[in-house]
């Protein structure tokens, strides 16, 4: 069985003046796969998915995402993608049910079903009580959650998650890996940028970016193995020590 | 003792960020406090830093008490505030004559403790702070908490957004400092940080959930744990929740760690039980528990 | 002492390291300067006028031709009768018409007395102010010279308005304002921009847990300010002078005085601002809500208080700004001494006191 990329990167690059911040990469990624894509502050990490959510435009090199050049049809990936960041993802002010409709008011979902969703959203996640509420008011993993769900809101072919659980309690972590398992049993590509590698651990595969260049790219399981390592950090910490 | 509390609470309106709060700090010791983001942490910090006045309780550092003697405080404590607070706009030198001369001291006076981190920041001694990597600033950061030679040392999540490599060698860092005995209370959200520390307490929701050594916490946890793995998680998940001896189903990195309510339990039957639904590549195997799995077995 | 001078050492450094802020610090009393004195002003130049002339005698020709002779006005076209006056505003072509009655000269002579209405464009009341006054200005200096010839007098020449600003220069007006304004900016806005900068950056918390005292993060805060302020009250009246030829007429010693007392109350209300915001951009939206629009409308500095209605003239009582635009006039245009604006300093010292005393009991040594 072949399968369907939804991710194709090849020499990927981007210089701002003589520095490449995001020096030739290349990679694939599956329907259906949970990629890390790991990295040091200031090794490209940022930059590389910037160009893959068609918000900068490459140097040179080639990417296709969920089907369409970064280069030419930006707009086009846009619609297809879903993303998710720690550090802006809800309005506070706005309650749990506008929030769904404001997002699913953007991506063009039509006004039933925006509201076939939010019951279905609200119901899954037991948000029932909370419906009204200011989004302000819920507990951080419960915003995390939320905020994941309404980044699925118009069945994006891939989302992207940068760094996703950071801080928040091991109990509404793990409840958030089960929510991207199943995401990804559904069909959905999870991409997710993160400098917290245990995070790193729940992924299919992983990629670990050093000034720029991709140093590593397998399953968790493989890289320890390859790098005599217990855990992805000391994969790290041996990489980003040469 | 270096640190004592008794029975701190505090309250923000509505919400309760601290209850009855109790543990003592040994001079000498490194002590963590681990906990997600909204435990409390940053509010017991502030309280023993005496930036922030408890609803109840009482708390001491270095043998002064926080509401009355809170100068005495001020002048023997080092604390490095969440988000490394420094002046952006000076420079590293800048930043660190000025917190020296605020505590009427000098660099060269203090400069054998903060030397060997110093050292790392040196060559850009003249960079604004603004202009520093994550893992600089933090160097920078404590290096300015340490210069008047504090007696007690609080840092708040110095380690957040901090890369691992950075991470480890923080850690590094503090154990130096701790054997020029210098008592450290650090807090962190990683729980793989608590193994570094002396004791931990683990907090969360204001309340402490237990305070041990590391390897006393997870020794004490209560059940045989087992890494399970199969060739499609989110199924494997699914299976073992739907299990009926299940006591506890936890993604957890590559595996699934799983604990069973019987006392006898039988891994090839659960390893039947998941290939009966589909499953295969099923591995089931002992492994030990992790702070985190204590954590969660306590918080639940 | 070290400890105290190292902080201020440090305030520097933050101020001279913004260039941004700085060049607005500087830039801004130098800009506003120029351009209250050049582009806003009071005065007039050819407003496009039209007559209505009943009479057609030799008074108001003589009249009409002293006023299309000045620089000030320029006469737009003549009207015949008084139902035209309606149409001519309503095109906008004119600003202002002069209706001489009828039997001008005549009722001159017989009665010593004579009207001219002087019908202003009042959309714009202060251009219509201002044409009112000029116009006024040429007649008085018209009577003058008739009355020359004539053995008895023709009328008492009004009180004129323009005592203390004969040349009738705006930029007399307009500087006092601005010091005013520039002074209070840099003092109250800046401090408090640069108190919640600690505290949103999070070296409030350091500063907190140092041995630093309060009152000395207080008034190391301040003092770089009062110094800058300084800097900028020099400035202003240098430039005034030179550049607008404006004459200060009272002791510059006094002057001195009477702004630093100024500059202290207003760094007295940045602290005070500065306590009750955790953030720079709250801090600054109190500023210029809270000090810089009273400060404008309120103080006389635009609108005379006089034509306020009562409650608005009860509340600018209690702007520090009205009583030091009151002083600075009264050194700088009328060259009054302390024995003149005693009452105003001491309502303004009176105020600078309670803002310090307010602002160190709100300034707390402890978070939140």
């Amino acid at each position: 069985m072949k399968r369907e990329k939804v991710i194709q990167v090849a020499d990927l690059t981007k210089r701002f003046g003589d520095f490449a911040a995001v020096d030739a990469i290349s990679f694939d990624v599956y329907r259906g796969e949970i990629f890390g894509f790991l990295g040091a502050n200031g090794a490209g990490k940022t930059t590389a998915m910037k160009m893959l959510i068609g918000i900068s435009n490459p140097t040179s090199g080639q990417a296709q995402v969920a089907g369409f050049d970064v280069f030419t049809h930006a707009e086009d990936i846009k619609k297809n993608i879903g993303y998710m960041s720690q550090k802006f993802a809800l309005y506070d002010d706005l309650t749990v049910r506008e929030n769904i409709r404001f997002f699913g008011g953007i991506y063009g979902l039509s006004r039933g079903r925006i509201k076939e969703k939010s019951d279905a959203l609200i119901e899954e996640l037991g948000l029932q009580g909370a419906a009204h509420k200011l989004v302000g008011a819920l507990p951080l993993g419960w915003k995390q959650k939320l905020s994941f769900s309404v980044a699925l809101i118009h069945d994006p072919k891939i989302v992207f998650l940068d760094e996703p659980t950071g801080g928040v309690d091991p109990i509404t972590r793990r409840q958030f890996w089960e929510m991207i398992y199943k995401a990804a049993h559904q069909g959905t590509t999870v991409f997710v940028t993160t400098h917290y590698m245990d995070e790193a651990e729940y992924c299919d595969r992983v990629s670990i970016m050093v000034n720029g260049k991709i140093e590593a790219l397998d399953s968790p399981k493989l890289l320890k193995e390859q790098f005599q390592a217990a855990n992805m950090n000391d994969v790290f910490l041996k990489l980003a020590r040469g | 003792m270096s640190i004592t509390l008794a029975n701190i609470s505090k309250s923000y309106k509505s919400l309760k960020a601290l209850e009855a709060i109790s543990f003592e700090v040994k001079a000498g010791e490194l002590f963590g406090l681990i906990g997600p983001d909204g435990a409390g942490k940053t509010t017991l910090f502030r309280i023993l830093t005496t930036l922030l006045l408890a609803d109840e309780g009482t708390a001491r550092v270095t043998g002064f008490d926080v509401v009355s003697d809170y100068k005495k405080i001020r002048n023997s404590v080092g604390y490095m505030p969440g988000r490394f607070s420094l002046y952006q706009d000076l420079t590293v030198e800048e930043n660190l004559t000025f917190f020296a001369t605020i505590f009427g001291t000098t660099i060269a006076e203090n400069y054998d403790l903060i030397k060997e981190i110093y050292v790392q920041i040196e060559p850009f001694k003249d960079r604004r702070a603004g202009k520093l990597s994550g893992g600089m600033k933090q160097k920078l950061a404590l290096c300015c908490a340490l210069i008047h030679k504090p007696e007690v040392l609080f840092l708040d999540e110095p380690t957040t957004g901090v890369d691992p490599v950075s991470r480890k060698e923080f850690w590094e860092m503090l154990k130096r400092l701790q054997q020029k005995g210098i008592t450290i209370l650090v807090s962190t959200p990683y729980m793989d940080e608590a193994a570094l520390c002396d004791r931990i307490a683990l907090i969360q929701g204001g309340k402490i959930l237990q305070i041990d050594t590391p390897q006393a916490i997870v020794r004490h946890y209560p059940k045989p744990i087992y890494n399970l793995r199969a060739n499609k998680t989110y199924q494997l998940i699914k299976a073992l929740k739907a299990y009926k001896n299940n006591y506890s189903v936890y993604p957890f990195g590559e595996f699934v760690h799983y604990t069973d309510q019987r006392t006898d339990f039988d891994p090839s039957e659960l390893k039947a039980y998941l290939e009966s639904e589909g499953l295969s590549d099923v591995v089931i195997e002992k492994t030990e528990a992790t702070i985190e799995d204590t954590f969660m077995e306590l918080a639940k | 002492m070290k400890r105290f001078i190292g902080f201020i050492k440090k305030e520097f450094y933050h101020i001279f390291r913004d260039r941004r802020s700085l060049f607005i610090l500087f830039g801004m009393p130098i800009a506003q300067i120029l351009l209250f004195g050049f582009a806003i002003t009071n005065e007039i130049n050819n407003v496009d006028i039209a007559i209505l002339d009943s009479s057609k005698d030799d008074v108001t020709e003589e009249i009409i031709h002293k006023i299309s002779a000045s620089k000030y006005f320029s006469i737009k076209q003549f009207i015949e009768k008084e139902s035209d006056i309606k149409g001519i505003f309503k095109q906008g072509k004119v600003k202002a018409i002069l209706n001489f009655e009828k039997d001008f000269s005549k009722n001159l002579v017989k009665d010593h007395k004579t009207t001219i209405q002087i019908i202003t464009d009042a959309t714009d009341p202060n251009t219509a102010n201002t044409i009112a006054n000029f116009v006024n200005a040429i007649l008085q200096k018209y009577q003058k010279s008739l009355n020359e010839d004539l053995v008895v007098a023709y009328q008492i020449v009004p009180e004129s308005r323009m005592v203390y600003n004969p040349e009738l220069k705006s930029v007399y007006m307009f500087v006092p304002g601005v010091m005013t304004i520039i002074l209070m900016l840099v003092s109250a806005m800046m401090t408090s921009i640069s108190i919640t900068r600690e505290k949103e950056m999070g070296t409030m918390e350091i500063l907190l847990v140092s041995p630093l005292k309060p009152i000395q993060v207080i008034v190391g805060k301040v003092f770089p300010y009062i110094f800058l302020s300084i800097i900028n009250a020099v400035v202003i009246v240098v430039l005034s002078i030179f550049i607008f030829k404006m004459p200060v007429q009272g002791s510059l010693f006094l002057l001195a005085l009477e702004s630093i007392l100024f500059i202290v109350s207003a760094l007295a209300l940045g602290i005070l601002i500065s306590t009750i915001s955790a953030t720079q951009q709250t801090a600054m939206m109190i500023s210029l809500m809270g000090l810089m629009l009273p400060v404008i409308l309120l103080s006389g500095f635009i609108f005379p208080i006089s034509s306020m209605p009562v409650p608005l003239q009860l509340i600018s009582n209690i702007i520090p700004a009205k009583w030091f635009i009151i002083i600075i006039k009264g050194i700088m245009l009328k060259g009054v001494g302390l024995e003149f604006i005693w009452k105003e300093t001491l309502i303004l010292l009176g105020m600078t006191v309670f803002f310090i005393a307010l602002s160190v009991r709100k300034y707390k040594i402890r978070l939140a």
